[in-house]
């Protein structure tokens, strides 16, 4: 088991985000997440990175209880995040970004490396690597937020809503590369709206609604599933 | 004539602002916060010089090695002041980073005032000589105006300083990592960037700018008091201001600009300068509230 979250519970302040949230992901696998907005998805994403602090349950990721380690920490543990509206450093150059993925890393000729595989899957980026990453369009924010990702080398990758304002060739350009990524040996826990896309690159589902794991299950079977179609799928 | 005189002057006074005003903006960009402490943290640094050069053993090197009794005591200003400005970070506004702005800003000025009194407590009230470090002797002329050794030398090490900061934040892994920080934290942390460690690095460079300004500041006006560092705290805060803060080339540009206002003004209506230099920061904050070199404020939602 790579990533086991039980019995989550997160507040902000007297508002109750997470309530008992259990999942899993499994080494090898994609997961996603998926849900209406508000449901808990980013809270979920956010405590399991650090950056928030959950009231009980446990987090633990590599057979190892990370909840009480600083963010900086799980990262380097190989537990990156791609987070919601990409948060990319709009001052600094595209590389700059890119060289930020690979802060917590020591190993300079295998960050080279990285880079070179992150140029192959982004050419885009490669062309623009001198561009202050504020004048990228969307979807090239969004590649760059992922390329910054990967370069921290991580065993698990966790994308939050990366087809957000995109338009749909874009999405199906994200996705393909999610799966790009999924093959190169990262696991991959996906959080969308876009249920739909979600559900059809993933191997499970976990359905969140109002901060509980309402269903789970087979990712196909999910997307064939009526109840779920009516209403997640529209 | 007069505008050379008052340009050599400009020059000196704007570089020790400039070397402030860095403190303060650096400060601001990476936690929000104006660290109204930040001229007291300078004169804490101009009497840990006086203090360390009346122990018998530096007065004993300074008569015989009086170069390296000047850099050892300025050295000692440089460690004193970054120590307390880690100190006061993480005791007293690190509690506070996710309080309300103003809760802080409150807590500057409290420490502001700490300081100051502590000062009076340990050395007096009054004011005490400022130990000679870099000695009174004339450089050249230039037309019948004498350059002495302190102006070359604040002008001189306070560009270099500059310089080199602005090579650190721009190239360095760690100044990266300050940039990462003062625009989106919580992306910096999932980078894997440490942020207290990355803010207290922060503080560590403005304070130790600050000492050295402390050093040419005192040295020009040759004695020290508990509130030696108000004044020339507020004007460099003007400055940052002024330049836009958050923005280090326009903290040094801002800088230069007071140090330069303040000289002219001084020479034709000395008693109207620092009205001049805070009715320029009215001025900034009703017109051009990012100041000259500043971005856009986006408000945090």
């Amino acid at each position: 088991m790579m990533l086991r979250v039980k019995d989550l519970n997160v507040y902000y302040d007297a508002i109750h985000a997470l309530k008992n949230v259990s999942f899993e992901v499994n080494e090898g696998e994609i997961v996603t997440l998926i849900g209406a907005n508000g449901a808990g998805k980013t809270t979920t994403l956010h405590t399991i990175s650090g950056l928030l602090r959950g009231k009980s349950g446990k987090i633990e990721f590599m057979n190892e209880e990370i909840q009480q380690k600083p963010a900086h920490e799980i990262l380097k543990m190989g537990l990156a995040q791609v987070p919601e509206g990409r948060r990319v450093f709009t001052h600094m150059t595209v590389l700059e970004n890119l060289e930020m993925g690979a802060f917590a890393r020591k190993d300079r000729t295998t960050v080279a490396d990285d880079l070179d595989r992150v140029f192959q899957s982004f050419p885009r980026l490669k062309e623009r690597r001198r561009q202050i990453a504020g004048t990228l369009s969307g979807g090239e924010q969004q590649m760059l937020a992922m390329g910054r990702a990967m370069m921290s080398s991580p065993r698990m990758i966790m994308l939050d809503e990366p087809s957000m304002g995109l338009s749909p060739i874009l999405v199906e350009e994200i996705f393909s590369i999610i799966r790009e990524i999924h093959q190169n040996g990262t696991t991959v826990l996906l959080v969308e709206q876009n249920a739909q896309m979600a559900l059809s690159i993933a191997d499970r589902a976990y359905v969140l609604e109002t901060g509980k794991v309402v269903l789970q299950g087979d990712a196909h079977e999910m997307l064939d599933n009526q109840d779920v179609r009516r209403a997640y799928l529209g | 004539m007069v505008t050379l005189y008052n340009l050599i002057g400009g020059l000196q006074m704007g570089s020790i602002y400039a070397l402030i005003a860095l403190g303060y903006t650096m400060v601001y960009g990476i936690v929000q916060l104006i660290n109204f402490a930040h001229g007291d943290i300078m004169m804490v640094g101009a009497y840990s010089i006086y203090w360390i050069m009346t122990t018998s053993l530096m007065k004993a090197i300074a008569e015989t090695q009086p170069v390296l009794a000047g850099v050892v005591s300025v050295l000692f200003a440089v460690v004193v002041c970054v120590a307390l400005g880690v100190f006061v970070d993480r005791v007293a506004y690190k509690p506070l980073r996710n309080a309300p702005r103003i809760s802080a800003l409150i807590t500057a000025i409290g420490i502001s005032i700490a300081l100051e009194i502590i000062a009076q407590l340990v050395f007096g009230s009054g004011q005490v000589n400022f130990p000679t470090i870099v000695p009174k002797v004339t450089l050249f002329k230039v037309g019948r105006r004498s350059i002495n050794l302190l102006e070359v030398l604040t002008f001189a090490v306070s560009v270099l300083l500059m310089i080199a900061l602005t090579l650190f934040v721009q190239t360095t892994r760690t100044g990266k990592a300050m940039r990462a920080v003062s625009e989106d934290q919580g992306a910096a942390m999932l980078m894997g960037v440490n942020v207290d460690k990355t803010i207290s690095i922060t503080f560590g460079i403005g304070c130790a700018l600050a000492a050295i300004g402390s050093v040419f500041y005192a040295q020009k006006v040759y004695y020290v008091t508990p509130l030696l560092g108000m004044l020339p705290g507020l004007k460099a805060f003007v400055a940052a201001v002024l330049g836009g803060i958050g923005s280090i080339p326009g903290a040094v540009l801002g800088g230069f600009i007071i140090g330069m206002v303040e000289t002219f003004v001084k020479y034709y209506a000395s008693e109207y300068v620092d009205a001049m230099v805070f009715g320029i920061l009215i001025l900034v904050l009703l017109f051009r509230p990012t100041g000259i070199l500043g971005r856009k404020m986006k408000e945090k939602v």
